[in-house]
Parts: C-alpha cells; sequence; structure tokens
C-alpha cells in the first residue's frame, strides 16, 4: 500500500476479510484495507458495490457475517467492532459517522441537534438526571461545556447565526454540514462520512474539503470517506480504497488510483476533454499511437473537435494501418462522392453478393459471418452515418471485412456479439440500433451528405 | 419567450411554506423537444419549483400551463396524467416493492401496455436494476434507488420530464450514461426535460437553455453557452469542480 501517512504510522481500522451476506446476496466479499491514523481514506466504487454495507457494519447497524474490524484507538486501547452493539460503538470506540440520505433531528434546532450529540457526558455530569435537576454545579459546568463545543462547532460550519432555527428549515448544504458538526461533537477518534457531497455545487464541495482537512489537521480525527465527487476525493483524500461488486479493486494513493485502468473501466469512465487533452500531446510528441485515445471519444466529441480544428480531424489523427482497403475507406469518409450502395442488391432477401465469404488467413473466434475481403465495387459505405459509429470503429469494421450497410443489417445475434468483441461495446449496438439504422440507409442507397466529414486531407 | 409554442409555460408563480415565500414571481418556460437545466446554490428553490408544478405546494398567485392547458389547480394525479414525470430528489421510491413492481408504478398510466418494450429500455440504462429486479426498493444501495427513480418516471412515457438532481450520489459513469441517455431520449423522442442540478456544469452541458435562480428568484436566463461563458456563473456555480 502506498500511502502517506501523517502522524502515526499505526493503523486507526483494520478491516479484515469483511464479508457481509443478504440471504443469497453477497454484498461484500472478503474485503482487506486499512485506514490510517490522522489520513483521509476515501472508499469509492460504482452504486450498489457495497460501501455504505461497510460503513453499516464498521458503526454497528449490522453484524457482518465473517471478518474482524479492528479499531485502535490513541491510547492503544483496541476494539473488535464487529462484536459491539452500535452505541457502545460510539461511546467506547469512538466511531461516529453521517449519513448518506440527512438523518438530523428536524424539529430540533440547531443547537439542540449538537448538545443532543454530547448526550453522553451531559448524563454523566448530571448525574442520570438527578443532579442536574438539584442545580449540581458539575452539571452547569458540563452544560456550559457543551454549548461551548457545539458554538466550536457552528462557527466552524459557519451556522452560528441559524442556531436557534430548526434544523429541518436549513438548506441541504448547511443539513450535511450540521450532520459532519453532530458526528464530530461525539468526539470521535474515527469520523465516517457517507456521501457528505451529495447534493452539493461545486462551490460548496470546496468548502466542504477545506472542512475535512481541518477536521484532519487541527483534531487528528481520522476520517473514512464515501463519496463519488472526485473534486472531494481526489483533492482531500490521503488513500483511496475502491470497490466493486463487494470486492477490493484498487488501493492506494489518489493519484495512482485514478490512472488504474480497472478503475477507470468499472467506475470513473474518461472524460471527453481528457482525451482530447490526449491526443493534442500525443501529437505534440509526435507520438503516433493514438488510437486508443481516440476511442475513448463519444462520437460527439469527436464532432466538435472537428469543429474547432479541422486541420487537425481526429480520422487524420488515426494512424493509417497499411491495409489499403481501410485507407480505400477513409478516402471515402473525406469527402469523396457518395458510395453507391447498389440499393437493387441490399434490399430484400439474401442476395448472393452477401452471402458470407469464408474469412481467410488468421481466423478468430467469433468473426463475423458475413465478412467480406474487401469492399463490392471497391468502395466502402459511409458507416460513419450510422450513430455510434465514429471513424475508428468504422476503420475498425473495415479491418474485420464490414464495408457495406447492408452486411450490418444483415447481422444475426452471433455477429453482434463478435462485433461487440473486437468494438470492445457492450450492449451499445443493440441500444443504438445500427441494424436498424443500416437498414434504412441501406434502403436508403444514396446517402445524404455526411453529418461527420473527416475534413481537409 | 416564444409563449405559444412553450410546452410548459409558469409564469409569475410565487410559493409559500406557511408565511415563508419560497418563490417569487418565477417565470420560466420549456419548449417541445427542449432540454432545460435550473441551477442554483442549494435552498435557492429549485426544487420547490418542480414541486409546485405538480402543485405540492400548490402555486399561491401565478399560472402553469402546461400544453395550453392551466394546471394550476388540476389535482396533483391529474397532472401525472397529462404525461408529467418527476424523478423526485432524495430517491422517493416504494421501498416495499420490488423494482419490477417499482417500474409497474411508473407504467400504471397504460395499464403495463408497454411495460416489457420500456422496462427493456430501463434496464438497457441502468443494467443494474435487472440484476435486482426482484428485491425490494428499500433494499437497494443509494444509488441504485436513484437509478429506480429514474427509471420509474421514464416508464411514464412522459411527455415533459421533471428530473430532480439525477446525479445525486451516482458514481460518475453512470452520470455520465444518464446524461447520454437524456440527450438520446430527448434527440430521438424529442422528449422535453427540465432539469435541476447541482453538478452545473453537467447540466448545462447537456441542456440547450438554462435558468440560475437564487433565493427564489430566477436572477439569469439564456443559452447554456452563454451561462457557461458568464463570468458570474462561473464564479458562483462552476468554480471548484468539473463533473
Amino acid at each position: 500500500m502506498v500511502s502517506e501517512v501523517h502522524n502515526n504510522p499505526a493503523a486507526i481500522l483494520r478491516v479484515e476479510r469483511l464479508s457481509m451476506k443478504f440471504g443469497g446476496l453477497i454484498a461484500i466479499n472478503d474485503l482487506n484495507f486499512e485506514a490510517k491514523r490522522g489520513a483521509i481514506t476515501a472508499l469509492i466504487g460504482p452504486n450498489g458495490a457495497g460501501k455504505t454495507t461497510v460503513f453499516n457494519c464498521i458503526t454497528g447497524f449490522y453484524k457482518p457475517t465473517e471478518g474482524m474490524l479492528t479499531m485502535t484507538r490513541q491510547n492503544g486501547e483496541e476494539y473488535l467492532l464487529e462484536r459491539m452493539a452500535d452505541f457502545v460503538i460510539t461511546k467506547k470506540a469512538k466511531v461516529a459517522r453521517t449519513f448518506q440520505n440527512i438523518r438530523l433531528f428536524s424539529g430540533l434546532t440547531v443547537l439542540e441537534n449538537l448538545l443532543v450529540a454530547q448526550h453522553n457526558p451531559l448524563m454523566l455530569s448530571s448525574g442520570f438526571t438527578v443532579l442536574g435537576l438539584l442545580g449540581f454545579p458539575t452539571y452547569k459546568k458540563a452544560a456550559a461545556d457543551a454549548i461551548e463545543k457545539a458554538r466550536f462547532w457552528l462557527e466552524k460550519i459557519n451556522l452560528v447565526d441559524r442556531a436557534d432555527d430548526p434544523a429541518g428549515d436549513l438548506p441541504y448544504g448547511a443539513q450535511r454540514r450540521l450532520e459532519i458538526a453532530r458526528a464530530m461533537c461525539t468526539d470521535p477518534e474515527l469520523l465516517c462520512l457517507d456521501e457528505p457531497a451529495a447534493g452539493l455545487n461545486a462551490r460548496e464541495s470546496a468548502e466542504l474539503n477545506k472542512l475535512l482537512l481541518d477536521i484532519r489537521d487541527e483534531t487528528g480525527t481520522s476520517i473514512l470517506l464515501i463519496e463519488h465527487d472526485m473534486s472531494v476525493v481526489m483533492e482531500i483524500s490521503d488513500h483511496v480504497v475502491v470497490l466493486e461488486y463487494g470486492t477490493k479493486i484498487s488501493d492506494g494513493t489518489p493519484e495512482s488510483v485514478k490512472n488504474d485502468p480497472k478503475v477507470i473501466a468499472a467506475y470513473l469512465g474518461v472524460e471527453d476533454e481528457e482525451v482530447v487533452e490526449l491526443i493534442e500531446q500525443a501529437e505534440a510528441a509526435g507520438v503516433d499511437d493514438i488510437t486508443a485515445a481516440v476511442d475513448l471519444l463519444s462520437t460527439e466529441a469527436l464532432h466538435e473537435i472537428e469543429e474547432a480544428h479541422p486541420e487537425m480531424a481526429p480520422t487524420a489523427l488515426i494512424p493509417a494501418t497499411g491495409t489499403p482497403k481501410a485507407k480505400r475507406a477513409r478516402t471515402a469518409v473525406a469527402g469523396a462522392p457518395a458510395a453507391k450502395t447498389a440499393p437493387g442488391k441490399s434490399r430484400g432477401a439474401p442476395t448472393p453478393a452477401r452471402t458470407p465469404v469464408k474469412p481467410t488467413g488468421a481466423t478468430k473466434a467469433g468473426v463475423i459471418s458475413n465478412a467480406l475481403p474487401e469492399p463490392r465495387g471497391g468502395k466502402a459505405d459511409k458507416l460513419i452515418l450510422i450513430q455510434g459509429i465514429g471513424p475508428v470503429n468504422e476503420r475498425k469494421l473495415n479491418e474485420h471485412g464490414i464495408f457495406h450497410f447492408d452486411q450490418i443489417a444483415a447481422w444475426k445475434k452471433a455477429d453482434i456479439i463478435a462485433a461487440e468483441i473486437y468494438l470492445d461495446f457492450d450492449g451499445r449496438i443493440a441500444r443504438e440500433d445500427w441494424i436498424g439504422q443500416a437498414k434504412r440507409l441501406a434502403r436508403e442507397g444514396r446517402t445524404p451528405a455526411p453529418r461527420k466529414t473527416g475534413g481537409a486531407k | 419567450m416564444s409563449e405559444k409554442q412553450a410546452l410548459l409555460s409558469v409564469e409569475n408563480v410565487e410559493t409559500y411554506y406557511g408565511n415563508i415565500r419560497a418563490l417569487s414571481g418565477v417565470t420560466v418556460h420549456a419548449d417541445p423537444g427542449e432540454i432545460v437545466a435550473l441551477i442554483g446554490a442549494n435552498g435557492a428553490g429549485k426544487s420547490t419549483l418542480m414541486m409546485t408544478i405538480f402543485g405540492m405546494p400548490r402555486a399561491r398567485t401565478g399560472r402553469i400551463v402546461f400544453d395550453g392547458k392551466d394546471i394550476t389547480q388540476l389535482p396533483t394525479h391529474e397532472i401525472a396524467r397529462l404525461r408529467i414525470a418527476q424523478s423526485p430528489e432524495g430517491r422517493r421510491i416504494f421501498p416495499r416493492m420490488t423494482v419490477q413492481e417499482n417500474l409497474q408504478m411508473g407504467a400504471s398510466l397504460d395499464k403495463l401496455e408497454f411495460f416489457d418494450e420500456d422496462s427493456r429500455m430501463v434496464f438497457d440504462l441502468f443494467p443494474r436494476l435487472k440484476e435486482r429486479i426482484n428485491q425490494r426498493g428499500g433494499t437497494l444501495s443509494g444509488g441504485e434507488q436513484q437509478m429506480l427513480a429514474i427509471g420509474r418516471a421514464l416508464m411514464a412515457r412522459p411527455r415533459l420530464l421533471l428530473l430532480d438532481e439525477p446525479s445525486l450520489g451516482l458514481a460518475p459513469l453512470i452520470i455520465k450514461h444518464i446524461f447520454e441517455a437524456i440527450k438520446e431520449l430527448n434527440k430521438n423522442t424529442g422528449l422535453t426535460v427540465f432539469l435541476v442540478e447541482q453538478n452545473a456544469f453537467g447540466a448545462l452541458k447537456l441542456a440547450d437553455r438554462g435558468y440560475v435562480m437564487v433565493n427564489g428568484i430566477v436572477t439569469m436566463s439564456g443559452s447554456s453557452a452563454d451561462l457557461l461563458a458568464n463570468p458570474e456563473v462561473r464564479a458562483a456555480y462552476l468554480e471548484g469542480g468539473r463533473h
């Protein structure tokens, strides 16, 4: 594990072999990770990966099916959280949490919410109400202290002005901050935050970042954080753990996790803007292998780039693969007169022209049945007219012997699966109805002016 | 404002919670086939406007017109019957019903006539829901509940879709997915979408037009490109994070 540790290298929380099953559903499967003391550890992953379930196990809302959760307090005491009741976990192990759906006492005032959190020390000092009723000084002092502490946190979260308003009347972002303050009023050593930035706008998330960093640096509280807002996770976390389907798929610094292909595939996805940057960098560096980057772009983004930089149209950037047929196909894209589709042939039942041609050479498993060795009449159709097929995919299809709309229109289920394998698409062909589009285009025969052009060549 | 054309037009609406005025003189509209985004800070009244369109709470003054029909005083269920669907904020699904049943509730307007077809579309959009089809809504994770709320709204074959923070609590990849799907639906079926978002950058990128709301008042409106370029908007809602 490559994570920077602030003060104490020891882990505050060790999660070992944690599993949680609900009936037949395995929510967490053999999960291991550590949260470092004085650090912010983020737990991220797709929806339903089991992140909140981990929190519920740590805070005693669920009893894990298997596994060990060891909390080590600053004074060296160790607690096995899986054996403790939830209220004992807060009281003795000093773990506090917030919830995905805000759970404040909405009828109580803001201040009262923070006082309720200090129930334990107040009860003790009031001799379980008796001394308090008698007006003993211990209680008066404790009450004053409690208000003082509440005030401290209200100042931190900028809510002093609204101390006497019902918590339910606060705007959403303020309620989120109040939840954190309420958790902090229990003096936790480990603070578990479940999506604290959900529903916050960019500026509010930036404020949240500051608050959390303050908590870490000033009180030394360790933070365990579930969050989808990457502007929060990547900015403030010292260490990120990524879950998918209840298992850990990545673990490390924000930098390493951000660039982990598994995480990108399962969770982050790729920003079109980032890919554009990649292409620009690659071009500047004279690297010609940028196919992978271009592949990641949505067709819409490609179109945008083409409009913005006609001189560096992505189609022109795609490295030539050397196969003449691919080149020819691209020439057609680049604004040559519309390819003839031979409408007579493509209409109706299969014709000899469409009969599958046995692929020659290296036959991969899952080759499309009706692949052609080269385009009929030497001219390929503009496959990019099909929504969802961009220049890159067109080239790939050409390489696999798909040149005409009617070929796509005649695809069987197995062909779709085969195509999806080498296009690396999952369900997109069906979703975007390539077959239907291809049929329509094949029927139309003469294609209208292409929306996407390859730019000047 | 091209009023005669607008599918939805909200004119000078004021809404109160008790004595507190949540919306003052709000005027917005959505033309057929448009995606309109409403952005603003938390507590600005965005969700209140969504709820007011549905008559809960009712607008105290002003008019709400849908497709030429005044719906200001119409009961909520009749508003829903006009094929306005809403995915409310905070995942208000039916927790004791299964995923399937929740979707059936969404399709109840058509007596499940198009259920198979539409549910396939929803499952394509959210494969996760298909995996959980017989699970109770309440046992889904937060993000999955959000997917279900959006899916249920889509099942109603809406003419106008109101989305209240669709990206709330969802993984970045899914958000991208949802935004793409909304765009696709809008392009293919001409669905009109009215969208409330914290994720202002994503929302404005998706939308044709946008409104900015501050303390219950619409302070700015314009094309998404203009709003994205506007320094005030940038400073208030976009700065500090690209989503």
